[in-house]
């Protein structure tokens, strides 16, 4: 989240898209019911069905799963051409002023330097007009046909309410609200959120879902301002933490980055990531990269780590590829893995195309699972009739099941989605043998560093090399680890008079502190300053906020650097006054930045030094444009769904986003609109917690089995009884539930034809106290999003038919 | 937001209400409390219900009940009714506005409404089997339960069971054992967007007033507050967006009262002055003229209300 759960109290109107935050979010949605009861907030819900969430809204529109960007940039668009846009904020806190390269262009839905046989874009030309200085040209007037704002009005400008609707299926009428909703806050004393979660990432075009959203809150002037922002609700208690702590598999912890074949030094490494500034003064904070990189591999490395050997780089791992979920699945699947260690993952009820998770895992040596509770994955040999329908004759994996401790019953912090860190005491003993993960990891890793020891083998080194300093090796504690993370000095750290500031040993108090001579440790910048020198900050529980604006700034510790709401210094215009007495938050006083939060800038520097509020980027303003950092396109684009009902009616010959990765025995598998002629979408249900609570009795009582929802027209034209079990499968494979028949989802028309569509819970397998099911993912495509893999589960075909059979 | 009610403290705390406030003992006579305590109230804001059912699950936690795991039968409600150990259930209906066309989810907690005039308590000839605390909770005496079936009949919400296990009757004491420690009952505790509330009758009253304003600013011209008259009003009470159609929240009562035949017998045991000792002979009475445990006739029903001169709808 950019901004945090709490101050969604402060927003005017919430939109809930690509998510259903009353669903699957019920605690933090606590905060859309503050900001509708205390400042009569509106509550705008866009979703294939009418979920939990539009039964609270003032105004729902249906859309066609898989077509998110078509609405989105129809929104876009009618903000452009009704010139509904903060201006001023649009002209100097984004790039749209920038002049792009005239070799850059946009044809019959693709972006210059498409290469057809590699599903790849050569991105060169995606890129600024570069003056002589090496500063980027820019064109304050906006005027230029050249400069992303003129860009940007072409582009959308095909998104009309009509093809909207064409795409979509929502219904103009309906579409027109949100977009007005949506500019009323383009206004500087109004403000939106935008609340999203698996709705939006799990598709081919996922990262553009999100850049379509960013790109309407930059143009309403909505980020970095109370009740604004682009709002990621994340799905675990703790999948915030694990991102940071670089569970990624081409991140490290911070979102530094897992060093490439093509880096062979650390320079080489480093001087990709420099980052020069595109305009004179800016900040450019990633120049810092450095420092947080040799910090690092101060803490991977300890003592071991000196300038001479490149602080250990060498021994760093370097990948060939990136190794995200579905291609480590389709390398498993090749027979080339020994080995896989699930820790806290069900791979089985999570990939995408059941039936190639389990040959992929059959193709294993071993199986280890690390899980407070007994998973479907562990069982996948297991044969549960028409649920897992597998030999365990013809399987091999050997399988171990090692039982952990869960939340209750360790010490730990948790990060949630609004980046707070908070601190969790111990409040149960551990149920029976099982043993910290913490526990099995250490005492794994010094068996195998033994083993090693006593008789030698390939890679030997980098595993000497890791410094284990803790006070028992076998039992490092959470409060160790975090100190870790958080990082110390390791000698007096001098000003430049002399003058210690800190000394060694001290914990540092904030990522400011960290240096790249190797004087500093600390695995992960982001988070230094929640464990300094005055304690640890995660266990904080101050629950004043004086502004009253929900900052509650010493409550935990919120990173980076206890920052409640990100890229705050935009919260003022360009002179440092606050846009509105309204939306007031940080603004200068005449000597430094102020306001009830952590300024997301240099405290000191004035307004007239002109740089840009948005501190990360070269160019210190955000990107409307985002140039080559994005794999299909510094547009959003509409592309379908890799299964579609309908030919693109933009680009017929485009199927599918052009730049995804696919391979190639999945492609053989996409099913078509001929044989396979209804949307399926799935999702969560409030009533249970992913594949977890399916194993707990009361969760289970509450919503027993799984179903299939439908629109009654659908029932009707199928034969269809509510209640009577209904088979649903696509190209993949097949799945049996009870028909829920409903209102709240409807046949769209879209291109002309009536598409119906079905949704599919996915909180249901063989394994737990629920009735078993097969898995959701028996049917879905093994097709990822073009920037981060996420696969497409929330956009695919298939087909229904009535089983035979009682109804309920 | 309402004020969260603070969590107890550790040490142990003196109940504020116990047999000393009965107001209403069934079929016995009692001398009220002098004084009666400041009447609670719960107020479930269906306009804020996310139907999550979190408040199902505190109430089979707090209460320690165990449920069986059922089937899907088509909706999202699980169970399918109340049970013996589902004392609360969530109950959806899909419903097209005709006035606006928009289609409207409409998501009810139902449960035991705690009536002011508690039909059940009129209804039960067992002794102190059904009791009406001073602050308005309406309570089951398991001990005291001879799992007549009676209370069921005498309910205008249709809320208590009878359990095939041991035959008494349950349903919600609104954590009657919370309450008598400052506590609020687990569902409201439970609840993640105060779409439930707990505090004096007063005080879920003006709250009520607040939540209707905005509903009315969002067009929602018959937002009221249900609690109705029939039965002297209840100690739980709904926030609806449509008051004047309380029906359309599945069913619940437009003009809930106690139904005729409970009215009678209530009458006839004032006439006859009967002891606790004679309260047997009428039991037999009673179960002369019900079929079954928890069954009346259509004209058993027909009868009352001719006897009852009619006097109740």
């Amino acid at each position: 989240m950019t901004n945090s759960w709490m101050d969604i109290g402060n927003a005017d109107v919430v939109w809930i898209m690509g998510g259903n935050a009353a669903e699957a979010h019920p605690c933090g949605f606590k905060w859309v019911t503050e900001a509708k009861h205390n400042r009569g907030a509106k509550l705008m819900v866009v979703d294939p069905r009418f979920t939990r969430s539009a039964a609270v809204a003032d105004h729902y529109s249906p859309l066609r799963a898989g077509t998110d960007v078509a609405f989105l940039s129809g929104v876009i668009n009618y903000l452009l051409t009704n010139d509904k846009i903060q201006k001023e904020y649009v002209k100097h806190y984004t790039n749209a002023s920038y002049i792009v390269r005239d070799d850059f262009d946009f044809n019959e839905g693709l972006f210059t330097g498409y290469n057809e046989g590699t599903r790849s874009y050569n991105r060169s030309s995606w890129e600024y007009v570069m003056e002589p200085d090496g500063f980027a040209k820019r064109d304050l007037t906006l005027s230029d046909p050249r400069c992303v704002y003129q860009l940007m009005k072409k582009h959308f400008s095909v998104y009309t309410p009509e093809v909207v609707e064409r795409i979509t299926g929502a219904p103009k009428d309906k579409f027109l609200k949100v977009a007005e909703w949506a500019a009323s806050t383009a206004t500087g004393d109004r403000s939106m959120t935008i609340m999203y979660a698996l709705g939006w990432t799990q598709h081919s075009h996922g990262a553009q879902n999100i850049r379509c959203a960013a790109m309407i809150q930059l143009l309403c002037g909505n980020v970095g301002i109370p009740g604004g922002g682009i709002n990621a609700l994340r799905g675990h208690s703790n999948v915030q933490g694990i991102t940071d702590i670089g569970t990624l598999t081409a991140s490290l912890p911070g979102y530094l980055a897992m060093p490439t074949d093509s880096e062979p030094t650390l320079d080489s490494h480093l001087v990709k990531r420099a980052f020069k500034p595109l305009q004179p003064d800016q900040t450019s904070y990633w120049q810092n990269y450095r420092k947080f990189y040799v910090s690092f591999l101060k803490s991977l490395y300890g003592p071991k780590a000196t300038p001479e050997n490149e602080f250990g780089y060498q021994w760093m791992p370097k990948l060939d590829i990136a190794y995200d979920v579905l291609r480590m699945f389709d390398v498993m699947h090749q027979g080339k893995t020994t080995g896989l260690f699930c820790q806290g993952f069900n791979p089985l009820m999570s990939v995408s195309h059941k039936a190639k998770t389990i040959a992929a895992l059959s193709k294993l040596k071993f199986l280890v699972s690390m899980d407070p509770i007994e998973t479907d994955t562990v069982r996948f040999w297991e044969n549960h009739g028409e649920y897992n329908n597998v030999d365990p004759t013809k399987i091999q994996t050997e399988v171990f099941m090692l039982p952990v401790t869960s939340f209750v019953e360790e010490d730990g912090s948790f990060t949630n989605s609004s980046r707070l860190i908070q601190w969790r005491w111990q409040a149960a003993d551990p149920y029976f043998e099982s043993k910290k993960d913490i526990e099995i990891l250490s005492d794994l890793f010094l068996r195998v560093r033994t083993l090693y020891e006593k008789e030698g083998g390939k890679g030997v080194e980098p595993l000497m090399a890791i410094d284990w300093n803790y006070k028992d090796p076998r039992h490092p504690s959470s409060d160790e680890l975090a100190k870790e993370l958080n990082g110390k000095a390791l000698v007096d750290l001098k000003d430049a008079e002399g003058k210690v500031v800190r000394a060694a040993g001290q914990q540092l108090a904030t990522f400011g502190e960290m240096r790249d001579d190797g004087s500093t440790d600390g695995v992960q910048w982001i988070y230094t300053g929640f464990y300094g020198p005055n304690g640890n900050f995660a266990q904080r529980r101050d629950n004043s906020d004086p502004s009253g604006l929900g900052v509650y700034a010493s409550w935990g510790f919120s990173w980076p650097a206890n920052r409640r709401i990100q890229y705050n210094r935009a919260s003022a215009d360009p002179e440092g006054k606050p846009w509105s007495e309204a939306k007031k938050y940080m603004f200068w006083n005449g000597q430094r930045w102020t306001g009830p939060d952590v300024p997301d800038y240099v405290p000191t520097i004035p307004p007239e030094r002109a740089v840009g509020p948005f501190i990360m980027n070269q160019e210190g303003v955000s990107r409307l444009f985002t140039r080559g950092f994005l794999a299909d396109g510094p547009f959003p684009v509409h592309y379908e769904p890799f299964e579609s009902p309908v030919a693109n009616p933009l680009y017929p010959k485009i199927k599918g986003n052009p730049a995804a990765r696919v391979f190639k025995n999945d492609m053989e598998v996409f099913g078509d609109a001929k044989d396979f002629p209804i949307v399926a979408t799935t999702y969560r249900l409030v009533e249970h917690f992913h594949y977890w609570t399916k194993s707990v009795h009361a969760n289970a009582v509450i919503q027993p089995e799984f179903f299939v929802e439908m629109s009654e027209e659908l029932a009707r034209e199928k034969s269809i009884r509510p209640g009577q079990m209904v088979r649903v499968w696509s190209n993949r494979g097949e799945v049996k539930g009870k028909a829920v028949v409903t209102k709240r989802l409807k046949p769209l028309k879209i291109d002309g034809k009536t598409v119906h569509s079905v949704g599919l819970p996915l909180n249901f397998g063989f394994i737990g106290e629920a009735k078993k099911a097969a898995p959701v993912n028996t049917l879905t495509p093994f097709v990822g999003d073009a920037n981060a893999q996420t696969p497409e589960f929330k956009a695919f075909l298939v087909n229904v038919e009535p089983v035979p059979g009682p109804v309920a | 937001m309402f004020p969260p009610i603070a969590n107890p403290k550790a040490e142990a705390i003196t109940p504020k209400f116990g047999e000393q406030d009965l107001i209403r003992r069934s079929a016995s006579s009692i001398t009220p409390a002098a004084k009666r305590q400041t009447e609670v109230a719960k107020l479930i804001d269906v306009s804020k219900c996310i139907g999550c059912k979190a408040c199902q699950v505190a109430c089979l936690e707090w209460n320690n009940l165990i449920e069986e795991v059922g089937i899907n039968v088509g909706v999202y409600e699980n169970p399918h009714d109340l049970t013996p150990n589902t004392w609360t259930l969530m109950r959806y209906t899909e419903w097209e506005n005709p006035e606006s066309g928009n289609l409207e989810w409409l998501i009810r907690k139902d449960g035991c409404m705690h009536c002011e005039d508690p039909g059940c308590l009129k209804a039960c000839p067992a002794p102190g089997a059904i009791v009406q605390y001073s602050n308005g909770i309406v309570d089951f005496v398991k001990d005291n339960c001879i799992g007549c079936g009676y209370c069921v009949k005498g309910c205008p919400f249709n809320i208590p069971r009878i359990s095939k296990v041991d035959h008494k009757a349950y349903k919600c004491t609104l954590c009657s054992d919370r309450v008598a420690v400052g506590q609020g009952p687990a569902c409201q505790k439970a609840c993640p967007t105060q779409a439930i509330v707990f505090g004096t009758k007063d005080e879920m009253k003006q709250w009520a007033d607040k939540r209707i304003k905005d509903l009315k600013s969002r067009g929602y011209q018959n937002a009221g507050l249900y609690d109705p008259p029939g039965v002297g009003g209840t100690h739980v009470m709904y926030v609806l967006q449509h008051a004047d159609k309380p029906q359309l929240y599945a069913g619940l009562p437009d003009n809930p009262a106690i139904s005729p035949i409970v009215e009678l017998w209530k009458g006839l045991t004032k006439y006859a002055g009967l002891t606790a000792i004679g309260a047997f002979a009428a039991i037999g009475f009673l179960h002369h003229i019900v079929s079954g445990a928890n069954r009346v006739s259509d004209e058993d029903e027909r009868n009352a209300k001719r006897l009852a001169g009619g006097s109740t709808k």
